[in-house]
């Protein structure tokens, strides 16, 4: 076969680099920025044909130094640091470092906060994994399933805008709660996406769960057993695709996720195909979950009905309104932004379950105003190392699907 | 029988004796510190005890505390034992100018990176390590950005006036 080959290109006077017939491998460049990855991230891939032989993954690209940053900024100011992670799903990120806050500094919230934060973070999950499994699609090659459910997604950003007043990087709530009670624009939003969605979800499962071309991608590539798969680090819905019931909400609960009734899907051979149906029947578990956590609002009565945060004023940013003229609220504003209230000093770690995984945050406080150290454990960042190990031996065209069906996102990975 | 924090312990100091130190259960988790050499016989002890079985890795990193002489950086394990739902969090500290400690990676594929991470932003040489190089930092860097040596730019400076950018 060389020898055929090196004739040949003697023959007809083809100059090559020297070795590279007798190599017969290929190296190949998937990323940085290449419309299959996602995101920048590179893989360099030695292939055979179509067969990767070997991979090699740099990530790092959109390194921004935050736990650097966070050693300098206050608690409330690290929030919008923690947008940027995971930025499909950025309010569990903003919600999982109010809830480290709290346990460090002991507050307390109410359920109506608990409840309300449930309902958002079940939003965020859903749209994460829209996302992620949609685009599954589109690299499998059905691209409208991608723009259909985009619809669905934004009357989420919708609610989000009403309570936050922004999208995508949300900032949402404060240590202690929520920045103002839920309107009632927000609720219909709400109650327009519970109604609408699960209809567009049914066909979107449709399109593609029993889609005998997506059955034929996605069955048997990048599969993993849920021995390595734990020996690596995974978390999330990757993980339970390869059948380990690990959730961070039913074995470590917080928010008082304790009070819901949902079931943990899991999968068995933890290809592309189970972490597909995984976040499909987990997007139906959220939406039961947020149905039931709107219904425990309803329940509240009177004044308790009106609570959104926690009764701290010594952490609880007041609303800017009431700084300008109640004396209390400026006092507390000026304490809190100026760095005078007591932070306990101690280490805490703190972890929720984000889009992709268990995010964790690790703060070490000395006692000033900002942390001593802030380590955030980035799930995405821990399990993309088996990606070589995934794709190896598998077609070039898998390496891309694998690659979605992971939610690799690049500011979660890079922090 | 559950697991308890005590149990823990106690397992712990049969083993090691007093090699084991400063327990201590900051917010519920079990923290303990161990000689930086000691590491890998505790981290596979810890692995293996049919009682114990902590072999899910969360989460490791590096502390750098500059005040405390001949261990200024402390290399952090968070391990979880999925089984019995129980958390615990190790530490071992080091020296500044001898940064070695022995690698995970033989016991957690998940180490390789979080190792590597470590090293970049810290420098804690990982000795045993199958590719240590930096991460997310570029190759070219020559010192290691987390330590408490570099502090951030003050914001208030005003050299460093530009026109385009302002500041």
């Amino acid at each position: 076969m060389t020898e055929d080959l090196l004739q040949h290109s003697r023959e007809h006077n083809i100059k090559l680099p020297e070795g590279s017939i007798e190599k017969q491998t290929t190296t190949l460049n998937l990323g940085p920025t290449h419309p299959a990855t996602h995101g920048v991230f590179q893989n360099i891939l030695e292939v055979d044909g179509e067969r990767i032989i070997s991979a090699e993954a740099t990530v790092g690209y959109i390194h921004r130094a935050f736990e650097k940053i966070a050693e300098r900024r206050p608690l409330y100011q690290i929030t919008p640091l923690t947008d940027r992670l995971n930025y499909c799903s950025s309010p569990i990120n903003n919600m999982g470092w109010h809830m480290t806050c709290e346990k460090l500094l002991g507050v307390t919230t109410p359920k109506r906060v608990d409840y309300l934060r449930v309902i958002i973070m079940e939003l965020a999950r859903i749209t994460d994994h829209v996302i992620c499994n949609s685009v599954i699609g589109v690299d499998t090659g059905a691209l409208s399933v991608f723009l259909y459910v985009m619809q669905y997604r934004e009357l989420v950003y919708e609610i989000y805008e009403e309570i936050c007043g922004s999208r995508l990087t949300t900032n949402i709530g404060r240590i202690g709660g929520f920045e103002r009670n839920f309107n009632a624009t927000a609720w219909n939003k709400l109650e327009k996406f519970l109604k609408e969605f699960p209809g567009a979800l049914k066909e979107f499962e449709n399109l593609l769960q029993r889609n005998r071309i997506f059955i034929d991608r996605t069955v048997g590539a990048g599969p993993i057993t849920g021995e390595r798969a734990l020996n690596y680090g995974f978390t999330g819905p990757n993980l339970r695709a390869t059948g380990v019931d690990y959730d961070v909400r039913v074995q470590t609960p917080y928010s008082s996720y304790q009070d819901f009734d949902f079931a943990i899907p899991v999968g068995t051979t933890g290809d592309v195909y189970d972490r597909w149906l995984v976040r499909n029947q987990e997007m139906w578990e959220s939406l039961k979950i947020i149905k039931q956590a709107y219904q425990k609002i309803q329940e509240f009565k009177g004044e308790e009905a009106e609570v959104f945060h926690a009764n701290v004023p010594e952490y609880y940013l007041p609303p800017k309104q009431e700084v300008y003229t109640k004396m209390e609220a400026l006092i507390w504003h000026f304490k809190i932004v100026m760095g005078e209230t007591e932070i306990p000093a101690g280490e805490v770690y703190h972890s929720v379950e984000g889009g992709n995984g268990e995010l964790g945050f690790y703060l070490i406080s000395d006692g000033g105003r900002s942390p001593y150290r802030l380590h955030f454990r980035r799930p995405c960042f821990i399990y993309y190392q088996a990606y070589p190990e995934l794709i190896k031996n598998a077609m070039l065209a898998d390496a891309v699907i694998v690659m979605s069906s992971l939610n690799l996102i690049a500011g979660e990975m890079d922090a | 029988m559950e697991l308890t924090n005590e149990h823990i312990k106690t397992r712990l100091t049969e083993k090691f004796g007093d090699q084991v130190s400063d327990f201590v259960e900051p917010y519920g988790m079990l923290t303990f510190e161990a000689p930086k050499g000691l590491n890998l016989k505790v981290l596979q002890f810890l692995y293996d005890d049919p009682e114990l079985r902590f072999r899910f890795l969360t989460d490791l990193q590096a502390v750098h505390y500059p005040e405390n002489k001949e261990r200024e950086l402390a290399v952090v394990y968070h391990l979880h034992n999925l089984t019995d739902n129980v958390r615990i969090r190790f530490k071992i500290f080091t020296a500044i100018e001898s940064p070695d400690v022995y690698t995970a990676t033989q016991l957690y594929a998940c180490a390789n990176w979080m190792e590597r991470e470590t090293y970049d932003f810290f420098g804690v040489n990982f000795i045993g390590h199958p590719d240590l190089k930096r991460i997310l930092n570029v190759e070219e860097m020559d010192y290691f950005p987390m330590r408490k040596e570099f502090p951030l730019e003050d914001q208030t400076r005003i050299d460093k006036d530009d026109d385009m950018f302002g500041r």
